[in-house]
């Protein structure tokens, strides 16, 4: 199985893609453990993906950063909403 | 209320604010009020690079359910007997009309008051991001306001 990331909006302009599949590592227990080790690619994905700067969210509802994760998740990291 | 009474909508295309109003009650004699929201693309001139256009973003699945979750939050809290939410996507211009909520109850206040709560909830919790082009062709997303952030805090 995989995870399902998607980015949105600044997020996406800032690492050049609207998301990817990525193979499961059992070692991810939380949505921050995944951050982490997107963070840890460098260069821009370590500076977009700050933890004070996004937000998440898992199979398409809101998350915080110390939810637990799946295999076959959808995650989302996104900056804060600005619509209506 | 009847869950046909909520209605939905993430489109591109524009809406008809008397229409939409008209729907609130027609259908239910028991309406005493309804209370209406209507948000636009607006100009301000008073800044560097005035936009032109403003480009609506948001994330496809999530955006209908954070939606639905907000419009029940409002029907627990407050005796409705219709709701609408309508949020265009996509580009749009100055004095284009964004977004739509309105509120049908028997009395006024509980209209007043889910209306504001739905917009305050809308403007920090659905995945909408809006985009700005300037009359020089420069591009900037919108920041987050703490002050919207603040105001859904209140209810």
């Amino acid at each position: 199985m995989a995870l399902s990331i998607k980015y949105f909006a600044r997020v996406r302009d800032a690492l050049g893609t609207s998301g990817e599949t990525l193979a499961w590592n059992a070692t991810w227990q939380t949505v921050d453990d995944l951050r982490q080790a997107l963070c840890a690619r460098g260069g821009a994905w370590a500076e977009t993906l700050s933890r004070e700067e996004i937000h998440c969210a898992r199979n398409q509802q809101i998350a915080a950063w110390n939810d637990p994760i799946a295999d076959g998740d959808e995650i989302a990291f996104f900056p804060p909403v600005t619509g209506g | 209320m009847a869950k046909d009474a909520v209605t939905i909508r993430v489109q591109s295309e524009d809406f008809d604010p008397g229409v939409e109003t008209q729907r609130l009650h027609e259908a239910d004699p028991t309406v005493g009020a309804v209370a209406t929201f209507l948000g636009l693309v607006r100009a301000h001139p008073q800044e560097d690079g005035a936009v032109t256009t403003m480009t609506l973003e948001h994330y496809p699945g999530m955006t209908e359910k954070a939606l639905a979750a907000i419009v029940d939050e409002a029907r627990r809290r407050w005796p409705l007997t219709a709701v609408t939410v309508i949020h265009r996507v996509g580009p749009l211009a100055v004095g284009d009309r964004i977004v739509f909520v309105g509120c049908a109850s028997s009395h006024r206040a509980a209209a007043f008051a889910a209306c504001e709560f739905l917009m305050d909830y809308l403007k920090t919790r659905a995945p909408f991001w809006k985009k700005e082009t300037t009359a020089s062709g420069e591009t900037r997303w919108v920041k987050a306001r703490a002050s919207d952030e603040e105001r859904a805090l209140r209810w």
